[in-house]
């Protein structure tokens, strides 16, 4: 079944994801690559159905889940106390439905604002001993926020007398934003936004509550589902990175070959310009918190980049990272675009208005995201915004940085090609790195290249940031991150090693390095680095494992070109070991600084 | 719609929520079939045969009937 056949998606169909959810689920499981997850449901209301539409999600998201779900409004139990069954379930994820249907006491129409200050502070607490309890799971926390009731008899003053409920919801929501951004592995589901898209009215359906204690409609648990797949899905590494874009029709109204730069719609002179314009600021938005964009349009190149030159084009040639304008396949286009930024094609959303050319890319290259846009550019945003595939977990300054590093390949790139040898290339970078143990300042970072490299990692092993920061303060651990510097720019930290210490030996868990500064032989400073630490304990051997997956044959060999002997082989995943005591270091072109 | 026509609805309803493409369901009001249902799994026949007809029960409606038949009687008195 297609993505469109199967309605889970953009716009999804709830009815019939209620109904079909059986043979869905039965269809998704068919999948390759699943990954199993432990999410844990702590429930302020009815979870069963929601636990059931979000495993369908999840599959989608090549997620596998296992569930544990609390008693009926066992949330606050669970959390603080456990239970033998769920400390036993370990989860990876914890989700916290509850809704205003939870919150303990509104203010009432006599309280003073101190009193109302108070149940405000008690609310919250309640919820603050939930989040610092379940940090012993060492897992990310979903929460949900909450929605506004929809009976307000305080009319429209309900919003700012400080009686009011919906003033008490807006504080308290509030003070969960805080919270999330105070604790790392806390996120929130936002169920206030949700409801609001949806619409109250269908958000909360009366007789469903009275009878099942469901605090939301049956119709609008796909909606909810939905939202949390796409949290979670970025938390484990599944969010898109790079947006590829047609020209004609998509970029701007019109065809820049034959209408010329003029006669091309953009800017805010009509009706139709201003639609263009609001979906290339959308874009460009995207490009300013990391999304790399591309172009892949069948067009002269001349034509298409003259059509950004337009003065009320909101994106400029400049923008974009790849730009494939030709009159090649628009699929060969766009397995080059990925090989170009060097990243997989799973990692690509294309956006064409032309129905023809979506149908070859996607099934030419079915691991592409290929939205069914429709032709109109008036309904383009809401596929991207409302599927979710740009979804972040938090804004980091090298996300916001990342597209000038592709950018730089890119110069390195043209540069290459003027040196003698590739070694003079390398010594011309003037490369300097930062090879040091994990520091607490690191940790989100690190978390996430963890999570979401899939190319150059050699046991593909995905960790929690708690479980990250737990490493960090063990010795049993040699735990190293990599940062590189070169006459272009900052690549900011692009490398991770994790050690295990047992025996004199020490067994790497984790190797990995972002594919932006592949080929710089920057693993060989890393394995120089990882040499002298184990040194430093007297360690004399390190094991090295490679697991195959599907995206990791780039780095099949990598142990055998750092001279480690293979000592065995299961299928296509390898072990292999190097004696250290006559190691030299390896690395020659990158000054190294160290702790 | 006739009475036919709501009771096939109502058994294309109930092959998809269990996936069973020959479930047979009866149109009596003897059978005891909804009885042996947990509540979600009712709530969630119910849910759908609203959605599916567009209508909405009462709740001491939702009282009232114990099987298919009368869930059929209740829906073509709701569909008048």
């Amino acid at each position: 079944m297609s993505k469109k056949e199967r309605k889970i998606e953009y716009q999804i169909d709830s009815d019939f994801i209620l109904r079909k959810k059986k043979s869905i689920k039965k269809e998704l499981l068919k999948k390759d690559n699943l990954i199993e997850k432990n999410v844990a449901i702590l429930g302020g209301s009815t979870t069963s159905e929601i636990k059931n539409i979000l495993e369908i999600f999840l599959l989608d998201n090549g997620i596998n889940p296992n569930f544990y779900e609390s008693q009926y409004n066992k949330y606050y139990e669970d959390a603080l106390f456990g239970n033998e069954e769920l400390d036993k379930f370990n989860p990876d994820i914890v989700y916290i439905h509850t809704s205003n249907k939870n919150i303990v006491a509104f203010p009432e129409l006599g309280s003073s604002e101190e009193e109302i200050t108070t149940l405000l502070k008690n609310e919250v607490k309640r919820y603050k001993s939930i989040w610092s309890s379940l940090s012993r799971f060492n897992c990310a926390i979903i929460q949900n926020n909450f929605e506004y009731t929809v009976d307000r008899s305080l009319g429209n003053l309900d919003c700012y007398d400080i009686h009011g409920k919906t003033h008490f919801i807006n504080q308290l929501n509030n003070e969960f934003s805080k919270g999330a951004r105070e604790i790392k592995s806390l996120y929130i589901n936002d169920i206030n936004y949700l409801s609001s898209y949806i619409g109250l009215k269908n958000w909360f359906d009366r007789s469903l509550w009275y009878q099942a204690k469901y605090a939301l409609s049956m119709g609008s648990i796909p909606e909810l589902a939905f939202n949390i797949s796409k949290i979670i899905g970025a938390i484990f590494g599944r969010t898109k990175k790079c947006l590829v874009l047609d020209l004609d029709n998509t970029c701007w109204g019109g065809v820049i070959g034959d209408d010329g730069l003029d006669g091309i719609y953009i800017g805010i002179e009509t009706a139709i310009a201003e639609s263009f314009t609001s979906f290339q600021k959308y874009a460009k938005e995207l490009k300013q918190r990391g999304i790399t964009l591309a172009v892949c349009s069948k067009n002269d190149f001349k034509n298409a980049r003259e059509g950004f030159e337009h003065p009320d084009s909101v994106l400029k040639f400049d923008d974009f990272t790849s730009f494939k304008a030709n009159w090649d396949p628009k699929y060969e286009n766009i397995v080059d675009i990925a090989k170009e930024i060097n990243i997989g094609t799973d990692a690509l959303v294309f956006i064409d208005d032309n129905p023809a050319e979506r149908d070859i890319v996607s099934s030419q290259v079915p691991s592409v995201v290929v939205p069914n846009v429709g032709n109109d550019v008036i309904h383009f945003i809401d596929h991207i915004d409302r599927n979710g595939y740009f979804e972040p977990t938090s804004l980091l300054a090298d996300d916001i940085n990342r597209n000038e590093y592709y950018e730089g390949n890119k110069k390195r790139s043209e540069d290459e090609s003027t040196f003698k040898s590739y070694d003079e290339f390398l010594v011309s970078l003037s490369m300097i790195a930062e090879i040091k143990s994990f520091s607490s300042m690191y940790l989100d970072r690190i978390t996430q290249l963890i999570n979401k490299t899939n190319q150059f990692n050699l046991t593909t092993k995905r960790y929690t940031a708690g479980e990250i920061e737990r490493m960090s303060s063990s010795n049993e651990y040699i735990k190293i991150y990599g940062k590189l510097t070169d006459k272009y720019g900052d690549n900011g930290l692009i490398a991770a090693t994790i050690g295990r210490i047992e025996d004199n030996q020490c067994h790497i868990d984790l190797w990995l390095m972002s594919c932006r500064v592949l080929k710089r032989d920057m693993e060989f400073a890393m394995l120089d680095e990882l040499v002298r630490q184990c040194k430093e304990k007297d360690i004399s051997e390190i094991v090295g494992y490679f697991y195959k997956t599907a995206k990791n044959n780039i780095v099949s060999d990598l142990y055998d070109k750092f001279g480690f002997r293979l000592r065995s082989k299961d299928n296509e995943d390898t072990i292999w070991n190097l004696n250290i005591s006559h190691y030299t270091n390896e690395n020659k072109f990158i000054r190294v600084q160290n702790d | 719609m006739t009475r036919s026509d709501v009771f096939r609805s109502v058994q294309d309803i109930c092959r998809d929520i269990y996936d069973e493409d020959n479930l047979d369901i009866r149109d009596s009001n003897n059978s005891d079939v909804i009885e042996d249902w947990d509540s979600l799994d009712r709530i969630n026949l119910v849910s759908a045969v609203e959605r599916e007809f567009q209508i909405k029960f009462a709740l001491d409606e939702l009282a009232t009937f114990q099987n298919y038949g009368s869930l059929i009687d209740l829906i073509i008195e709701k569909l008048k």
